[in-house]
């Protein structure tokens, strides 16, 4: 019973973090209709302006979040306004021209980092990495609470400004529908560009949370790309909320699987879950709850 | 008309003659490689460019023609040539389940299935150690010693994948394809059975990917996982072929194989040994940029956009003279 509570706690703490990667999806999805596959190389980026704060001025990883965050948001900026936007008024057979171009975008900043840090396995060592605390058997682990309790207070401060602001009004009208919202004043094109740039500073902040944790290279990105996409299917395309309940049951999901199934298999029942949802649930959690 | 059959011939013809003509074994490797890449871009373009499917994880049916072709000699002891006759037809297998689940898609949601389904199938050739020797891989030793085989072989398959794509794009299926990348609502309006064709075209697709996958195993001799099943360097290779091409042409696939197996090889031997070592680890960044520059200013490739780039020419030389 203890492992099984013990696994529980594991897989919601790093649920919480995989919460903050999907929701910076979600609403890049929601608001432009495709689907991010440089996220998670975004994320690697984050983790490696990180470990260079860390590295040359020991900065703190939970401090190099106001660092990251904001040039994480600054690069999504930039990628939508001159990469992706200018694709809509290419002529082209394929509609999916902009998730490929996510791809090449995903790619190129790989190799960059490749090329600057070489292939080799980076680590921010600090003395809370390995701490933990225990109440009554079951540990928990200090890093992964702190990121927990970082990814619910950034999550409330999304909801805050997505409800109550004008400007998160307007990017869920766009979301809505984005000629209705261009026709009542919205400059939807400069709500995409806020929208991506959004979306990468969250997954930079889910960098620099994870970053005590985990090892850091290159090829980091890719599998961080599909658990994202794999918690906007399970929560519902475009559900805020659907992307928070995801992240949190792919991290029980995974942290079960590791623990019953064997370790090999962990990445595997995220993938399993995915195609089961399509199956059985298509639309995702949010058809349950009908929010 | 005409004068294209004319062109086809003769440049058949040539590539027929080459390896009697150039000895080199490493031009022949290179040349072999191309077919490979010729047979999965061009399948890849049926279903994506033609059907408008667009598949990120077409690694999943290559893997498994070459996992077909290898298990066949590790577990039951036959030659991996039977992989050739079984390797598509296993593949067709896999894909059927594939589409059963992709399909419920659309668009990118389908894209991004199938690239999750590429992962699940290299996960489970890495953990399923009993029948696919994980990461170990398998080895074989391959028949022949000459690639003279290999070459004439690999050629009548890339060239039997052009022409039955050629002639399934010219008879009804070929237009259903189309109207279901046009516009699937209207095609299904119309009494086309969207999902059956769709099914058709990943099916057929599929094949020659395995196909490809089990001549693949015959010829390198090797294989693991993370070489068959990869995502970068089988999945997103296959795209950038066909884009880099041209998405629903014919030849498009077979000028993208050249381009891009010519550029990487290009990287990887630093320019033929003439750049310095470090340009050999670019070639993936180079990879990147060239899928930036295509979609952004040739989104319909190289033959798709023929006209643009010649009269681009055209105009330089107008204006030097």
């Amino acid at each position: 019973m203890a492992v099984f509570i013990q696994t529980m706690v594991a897989g919601v703490l790093i649920g919480g973090v995989y919460s903050l990667i999907g929701i910076g999806m979600t609403l890049i999805m929601g608001v432009m209709g495709i689907i991010n596959l440089a996220h998670g190389q975004l994320m690697m980026v984050s983790m490696y302006i990180t470990y260079v704060l860390y590295h040359y001025l020991h900065l703190d990883p939970y401090v190099s979040l106001f660092i990251a965050m904001p040039a994480l948001f600054f690069l999504g900026c930039l990628l939508q306004k001159y990469f992706l936007n200018p694709l809509i008024k290419v002529d082209s057979v394929l509609p999916e021209n902009q998730v490929l171009m996510t791809v090449g975008i995903g790619i190129v900043l790989t190799e960059i980092a490749r090329f600057i840090f070489t292939s080799d396995y980076k680590a921010v060592k600090t003395p809370y990495s390995s701490a933990a605390f225990f109440i009554g058997s079951i540990s928990f682990s200090v890093p992964m609470c702190i990121a927990f309790l970082i990814a619910l207070l950034f999550t409330a401060i999304l909801f805050w400004f997505l409800l109550k602001t004008d400007l998160g009004r307007a990017i869920r009208a766009t979301a809505q529908d984005k000629e209705a919202a261009t026709l009542m004043g919205i400059d939807s094109e400069k709500i995409t560009i806020i929208t991506f740039g959004i979306g990468s500073a969250l997954v930079a902040s889910a960098g620099c949370l994870l970053m005590p944790i985990f090892y850091l290279f290159p090829d980091i990105g890719g599998p961080f790309t599909l658990k994202a996409f794999v918690i906007t299917i399970l929560g519902g395309l475009g559900s805020t909320v659907g992307a928070i309940v995801g992240g949190v049951v792919l991290g029980i999901a995974e942290s079960l699987g590791a623990t019953y199934i064997g370790m090999g298999y962990k990445e595997m029942v995220g993938f399993v879950i995915f195609v089961l949802v399509l199956v059985f649930l298509p639309g995702g959690l949010k058809r349950l709850t009908k929010i | 008309m005409k004068k294209g059959n004319l062109t086809v011939g003769i440049f058949a013809l040539l590539l027929l003659l080459f390896p009697l003509v150039v000895r080199s074994s490493y031009y022949q490797h290179l040349l072999i490689i191309i077919f490979i890449w010729v047979i999965i871009g061009s399948s890849w373009n049926l279903l994506a460019g033609y059907a408008g499917q667009v598949s990120f994880g077409h690694a999943i049916f290559f893997g498994v023609g070459a996992y077909t072709a290898g298990i066949l000699v590790t577990k039951l002891g036959v030659s991996a040539w039977w992989g050739m006759l079984l390797g598509g037809f296993i593949a067709m297998a896999v894909a059927l389940f594939v589409g059963w689940v992709c399909f419920r898609l659309r668009g990118p949601y389908f894209a991004l299935a199938t690239l999750a389904g590429g992962e699940i199938f290299r996960l489970i050739a890495i953990n399923w150690e009993s029948l696919t020797e994980g990461m170990v891989g398998i080895l074989i030793i391959p028949t022949f010693k000459s690639k003279l085989p290999y070459y004439y072989l690999s050629f009548g398959l890339a060239a039997a994948c052009i022409l039955a794509i050629h002639l399934i794009m010219r008879s009804k299926w070929g237009y259903y394809f189309v109207s279901i990348r046009e516009d699937q609502d209207a095609a299904e309006s119309m009494g086309i059975n969207t999902n059956r064709y769709k099914n058709i075209a990943l099916l057929v697709s599929a094949f020659f990917t395995g196909l490809a996958g089990a001549f693949y195993m015959n010829y390198m001799g090797f294989i693991d996982p993370d070489v068959v099943f990869s995502l970068h360097y089988i999945s997103i290779m296959a795209i950038l072929v066909g884009i880099v091409g041209g998405v629903a042409t014919i030849m498009g696939p077979a000028v993208g194989a050249v381009v891009m197996v010519g550029l990487q090889e290009t990287f990887r031997s630093s320019f033929f040994g003439l750049a310095p070592q470090w340009v050999s680890e670019g070639h993936a960044i180079v990879f990147g940029l060239l899928v930036i520059f295509v979609i952004m200013f040739m989104a319909n490739g190289i033959v798709g956009d023929w006209n643009k780039i010649s009269r681009l020419f055209w105009r330089r030389k107008a204006v030097r003279t």
